[in-house]
């Protein structure tokens, strides 16, 4: 599957998310949120650019409690939750998320 | 997320049959696996030209192999005793989600291939060959199975749907159609050591997290280690315990008790799995090779027994089929069963009093037990009978003032299904997997409603996955879903007893 952004192609599995990882950038992020119906703020791209330094790193996602403390560290105690998390991302920080900053899904028993 | 899924409302009491509604769930298709997914398993990569001559042959191996098989092909007298009994069927009406229609898709083909009267007089024995439309039924159906085996609790002559959906992946796969979800998962388990994809870089840092965190709250150190030589157990977890939550708050319970009892204990990074797939796709093989990575890691760390965590199929293959399938384990201490649950373990200190529970810390839970249908169905715990029903519910109510059952017509042996088993646990089956958790919600509706419960805790990651997603189309939060040892890890007072 694929899809078409200012004149370039974009190559993605069955669910939508990019197979290439440089692929990605802003645009590609913002459009990718628009289609999930995520309406991206300064708190969104919080989540995104973890999400994309831990798997720089890792070459994984963080698992949620990594993800849920650095967002709290970054913005706010009352920040640090899945609950918060699934309010920015109501498809889940872990899947919805993933997509959005242009990881791999993940899959296993999640 | 509560999407366009339609949910009836829950009433708590006894489910009616729905209407029945052929073909609701016809085009319910899963994805497919890739070639290179399919290769790795030492499956083609794509169908093969021949494959309808293939399946049928792949068939009479299996019925040759699997004399259960060719009973379940041939026993069964229609008796109807199962068509209510799978929450697929109770969920979306769909007739062929009824356990004996599920199992006519393949004997239909039986008849036609392999006895006489098929062969020789198709239309009266209702026989029909293998063809594009057969394989659309089979691929759809036989994963619409969750292959929890409720149906074979109440069939008089035992026959195991799950067997057979088992069987018809296994065959499908043999002719080059595999399904995505499982074998891109086996993929992964087999080339860096569990479902996820964790590579040990990162699991180092996520134990290193786990320990950190767990100090801060507790100001007590408790190690969670990884690939120390030596070490008394090495412990196998389903890897969405390094993951997801509530996933996670059990695997910090595992660590506490193993504090407790001082006993020395490791994660191993090349088997950080315990979950096995290769059982859903029906393929021995897969099964083996996945399960061989874990006597390899226990005889390599040179421990003394090995301890499972909460994860429900896997049990089965840890409790039914390590033995034949990987033992015999003669380089492990023998005063311990192989494997033993983490269940076992924390209930065997708390009978030897050697664990200090505050019930307190529990108090604000009202806590009900969800059975996982592969422990409840499909293996056991401890000495006694029903040991799995009861040792998880005996540790429940050690850590917790509040307990309360469900219905029990819904609960141990005729628990129903998470409805994301079997290999469904996949997106693109969310209206299935919705749709059959609706048996349990209504269960789990019934108890809010008469008892307050608000804390669902169970042990399997499959279990506790499935129902953070789906709970909130039934308008139940979705922070109801507890891991047993989550509720342990509440209750332990950390050093209050010497242990062992």
């Amino acid at each position: 599957m694929a899809f078409e952004l200012n004149g370039k192609k974009y190559e993605t599995d069955e669910d939508g998310y990019l197979l290439n990882l440089d692929d990605w950038d802003k645009d590609v992020a913002n459009f990718l949120a628009q289609q999930e119906g995520v309406d991206m703020t300064e708190a969104h791209w919080e989540v995104v650019d973890f999400l994309r330094e831990y798997y720089d790193e890792y070459k994984i996602a963080p698992m949620i409690r990594i993800l849920t403390k650095a967002i709290g560290k970054k913005l706010g105690p009352d920040k640090g939750n899945t609950k918060y998390l699934y309010e920015l991302y109501p498809g889940g920080p872990a899947k919805q998320a993933c997509k959005i900053a242009g990881l791999p899904k993940p899959t296993g028993c999640v | 997320m509560a999407g366009k899924i339609e949910t009836p409302p829950l009433t708590g009491d006894k489910l009616p049959i729905p209407p029945v509604s052929p073909g609701a769930m016809a085009n319910l298709s899963p994805n497919r696996a890739a070639e290179g997914h399919n290769t790795f398993l030492n499956f083609p990569g794509v169908r093969v030209g021949d494959w309808k001559e293939k399946a049928v042959e792949k068939m009479g191996d299996l019925l040759d192999k699997y004399k259960s098989l060719r009973v379940f092909m041939d026993i069964c007298v229609k008796c109807g005793s199962c068509t209510d009994k799978c929450h697929y069927f109770l969920g979306t009406g769909d007739p062929n989600n009824m356990p004996v229609a599920r199992q006519e898709l393949m004997r239909k083909v039986y008849r036609k291939e392999f006895t006489l009267g098929g062969k020789l007089f198709p239309g009266l024995s209702r026989a029909e060959e293998m063809s594009e439309d057969v394989l659309a039924q089979w691929w759809s159906y036989y994963h619409q199975c969750s292959q929890c085996r409720r149906c074979s609790v109440y069939c008089p002559y035992g026959i195991d749907t799950a067997e057979i959906s088992m069987a018809a992946r296994e065959i499908m796969d043999s002719v080059g159609v595999g399904q995505k979800y499982c074998n891109e998962i086996l993929g992964k388990v087999l080339e860096i050591g569990n479902n996820l994809g964790i590579n040990p870089h990162a699991l180092a840092n996520t134990l290193e997290f786990v320990e950190e965190e767990q100090e801060e709250e507790s100001q007590v150190k408790v190690r969670y280690p990884m690939d120390e030589s030596g070490a008394d157990v090495l412990l196998i977890a389903p890897s969405a315990d390094f993951f997801s939550s509530p996933h996670i708050e059990g695997f910090t319970g595992y660590g506490k008790i193993f504090h407790e009892a001082g006993v020395s204990w490791t994660v191993s990074s090349y088997a950080s799995e315990f979950a096995n797939f290769g059982m859903f796709i029906g393929s021995y093989d897969t099964m083996r090779r996945v399960a061989e990575r874990i006597r390899e890691a226990a005889h390599d760390l040179k421990v003394k027994r090995i301890v499972v965590g909460e994860c429900g199929h896997a049990w089965r293959v840890g409790y039914s089929f390590w033995n034949t399938l990987i033992g015999p384990f003669d380089f492990l201490d023998p005063s311990y069963r192989t494997p033993t649950h983490i269940c076992e373990f924390t209930w065997d200190l708390i009978q030897r009093d050697g664990v200090k529970l505050d019930k307190s810390a529990n108090d604000e839970r009202v806590v009900t037990f969800h059975d996982s249908c592969n422990v409840s169905r499909a293996s056991r715990m401890g000495d006694m009978p029903g040991g799995q029903y009861d040792i998880p519910r005996n540790i429940i109510k050690a850590v917790c003032n509040h307990f309360v059952d469900m219905d029990e017509e819904t609960i141990k042996e005729a628990t129903y299904c998470c409805g994301g088993g079997g290999g469904l646990l996949t997106d693109e089956l969310m209206d299935l997997r919705v749709k059959g958790a609706l048996p349990r919600a209504n269960a789990l509706h019934g108890v809010m409603e008469s008892h307050g419960v608000n804390t669902m805790a169970m042990i399997c990651a499959i279990c506790k996955a499935q129902f953070t997603k789906v709970l909130p189309y039934y308008h139940i939060p979705m922070d109801m879903v507890a891991s047993v040892h989550q509720l342990v890890s509440s209750a332990v007072v950390l050093g209050g007893k010497k242990g062992v």
